[in-house]
C-alpha cells in the first residue's frame, strides 16, 4: 500500500546553542548552490555577512540570495513571519521555495515554537515539521556537553547532528577527540546520523534531503533507527549501562516485541504517556508490526508531537518484530517497558464489564 | 493547547485511523467498533481513579465519582480533564496503576 506523499512545505529546524558552530553551519548552507528553493528564517541579518551573497531585497527583512534562497529575519514573531513568507510565495514576490529552514535561538527549546506554528489554522495546511538539526562544535563539543545540560537535550532531540569546525582539529589528538565526541553523541542519541560540515562542501542534501514524507527517504530513515535499536540491544551489558549515566538523565533505549501489536492499545498508551511525560520523552522512533496490517507502521514522535503514522511498503528484512527507540530524560526505561506490556496485556483480555 | 497533543498531518488525530483510507490494523474493523474498543480500554485505565468515560453523540462524557462531568471531544484528549476530575496526575508509569492493571482490577 502506498502512502500519499505529504506535499506540505517542510519546516526544518536548525538548533545549536551558543558556540556550537550554528552560525558557521548556517553560513555554509546559505552559500550552498544546492540549497536553492529554500526559505531560511534567521534571528537577525546582522549575524551573518550576507552582502556578497545578496541578489536583491524583497522587502525589509527579506532578501534573495545568489543561490536562489530567500532569507528573512524574524520581525515580529515567527507566526507572522511564516504567514508573510507564505503570502509572498503565493503572490510570486519570492522564488517558490520548497522548504523552510528555521534557525532557533541557542537555548530555546524549539518544539513548543514549532507546535505553536503548526496549531495555526493557516500555517498548518501549508507547512509541516521537517528535520531537526543540531550543530555541535567538534573542538569544544565534549566540554559543552559537560557544562550545558541544554546542549545534551538539543543533541537528544535532533534528527541530524552536524559536527562543525572539524578543520580546526589539527593537532594529533584531533581524531581521538572526534571519536570520543561521536561516541558520546551516539550514547545520547542513538538514531541521529552524525554528519560533518566540511568547509565549502555542500551537505544540505544529507541534512535535509531525505525524510519520512517520501517513500525513499522513509526507508533510509527507518534503516537508521533499526540499526540503532540493534546496537542498543547489544549495548545493554552492565559495563555499558554504567556509561549511560554519563550525561545525567538523558539516554536512548530500545524496546522490541515479537507479537503483533494492537494499534488501539498502543495509541491509548502513547497518548497517556506523552500527556504526562511528553517533555521528557524527547524522541520516539519505531517500526511497528500492527495486528491486522501487512505493512509495518512507522512511528515518529518528538516530545508531545507525534507525526501522522505512515507505512513502509514492506518490511526491510525478514524480521517482523516491532522495534522502538526512545530517547528520554530522567525516566526509567524498565518502567516504560513494563507500562507498555501491561497495557498490551490489558488489550488482550476481554473487558470485565461492558464499557 | 491542541497543537502540542500531536495533531500534525491533518484534522484526524494520529491515533484515529480505523475506517480511513490508510487504515492501520484491522481494516475490516468499523470505526464504531474501534471507538468502542478504545473507550473500553480507557475505562479500564481510569477505573482505579473511579472515573468513567462514555460515548455521547460524536464526543464523550467523562464522569467522576462525585458526579462531576466533563465533555471530551477526542478520546486522546481525555487525560487532561481526567486528571482534573481525579484531582491528581494520571501516570502510566505509576507503579500503583501498573499493579492494578496487571492484577486485572
Amino acid at each position: 500500500m502506498s502512502e500519499l506523499p505529504d506535499v506540505r512545505t517542510p519546516v526544518h529546524v536548525l538548533t545549536g546553542f551558543l558556540g556550537s558552530g550554528k552560525t558557521t553551519l548556517l553560513k555554509a548552507l546559505l552559500a550552498d548552490p544546492a540549497l536553492s528553493e529554500t526559505a531560511v528564517v534567521i534571528n537577525e541579518f546582522g549575524e551573518i555577512a550576507l552582502d556578497h551573497l545578496l541578489v536583491r531585497e524583497v522587502s525589509e527583512g527579506a532578501v534573495v540570495l545568489r543561490n536562489g534562497c530567500v532569507c528573512c529575519s524574524i520581525r515580529t514573531d515567527l507566526q507572522e513571519t511564516l504567514r508573510d513568507l507564505q503570502a509572498k510565495r503565493a503572490e510570486g514576490a519570492v522564488p517558490p521555495f520548497a522548504r523552510v529552514i528555521l534557525e532557533t535561538t541557542g537555548l530555546a527549546d524549539p518544539l513548543p515554537i514549532v507546535a505553536t506554528l503548526l496549531a495555526d489554522p493557516v500555517l498548518r495546511h501549508q507547512f509541516r515539521l521537517g528535520t531537526v538539526v543540531a550543530s555541535v562544535d567538534a573542538v569544544n563539543g565534549l566540554s559543552q556537553l559537560d557544562t550545558q545540560p541544554e546542549s545534551v537535550k538539543q543533541a537528544a532531540i535532533a534528527d541530524r547532528l552536524v559536527l562543525t569546525k572539524t578543520d580546526l582539529l589539527s593537532d594529533r589528538a584531533g581524531p581521538e577527540r572526534l571519536d570520543a565526541l561521536r561516541w558520546r553523541l551516539a550514547q545520547i542519541n542513538a538514531t541521529a546520523p552524525i554528519l560533518q560540515a566540511v568547509q565549502g562542501a555542500g551537505i544540505s542534501h544529507e541534512i535535509f534531503g531525505a525524510d519520512l514524507s517520501h517513500a525513499e527517504g522513509r526507508r533510509q530513515e527507518v534503516d537508521h533507527w533499526l540499526a540503532a535499536e540493534s546496537r542498543l540491544r547489544s549495548d545493554e551489558s552492565p559495563v555499558h549501562r554504567h556509561a549511560h549515566d554519563h550525561d545525567g538523565t538523558v539516554r536512548s533505549f530500545s524496546l522490541r516485541f515479537t507479537e503483533p501489536m494492537d494499534w488501539t492499545v498502543f495509541g491509548v498508551w502513547l497518548t497517556m504517556l506523552l500527556h504526562r511525560h511528553g517533555d521528557r520523552i524527547l524522541r520516539v522512533k519505531g517500526l511497528l508490526n500492527i495486528a491486522g496490517a501487512d505493512a509495518p507502521v512507522v512511528i515518529h514522535g518528538v516530545q508531545q508531537i507525534v507525526h501522522a503514522p505512515v507505512h513502509l511498503d514492506a518490511w526491510p528484512d525478514s524480521c517482523t518484530d516491532s522495534r522502538l527507540v526512545f530517547i528520554v530524560d530522567g525516566l526509567d526505561p524498565a518502567l516504560i517497558e513494563r507500562s507498555l506490556r501491561a497495557f498490551l496485556r490489558l488489550g488482550q483480555q476481554p473487558a470485565a464489564n461492558a464499557a | 493547547m491542541c497543537g502540542l497533543c500531536g495533531i500534525i498531518g491533518g484534522e484526524a488525530h494520529w491515533t484515529d485511523r480505523a475506517g480511513n483510507a490508510g487504515a492501520i490494523g484491522n481494516a475490516d474493523l468499523t470505526r464504531r467498533r474501534e471507538r468502542q474498543q478504545r473507550v473500553s480500554l480507557v475505562n479500564r485505565v481510569l477505573a482505579p481513579s473511579r472515573l468513567k468515560i462514555s460515548d455521547w453523540n460524536n464526543a464523550f462524557i467523562l464522569r467522576g465519582p462525585t458526579g462531576k462531568q466533563a465533555m471530551v471531544d477526542v478520546l486522546a484528549h481525555v487525560w487532561q480533564p481526567a486528571e482534573q476530575l481525579a484531582g491528581r496526575p494520571l501516570d502510566p508509569l505509576d507503579p500503583a496503576l501498573l499493579v492494578a492493571l496487571e492484577n486485572g482490577e
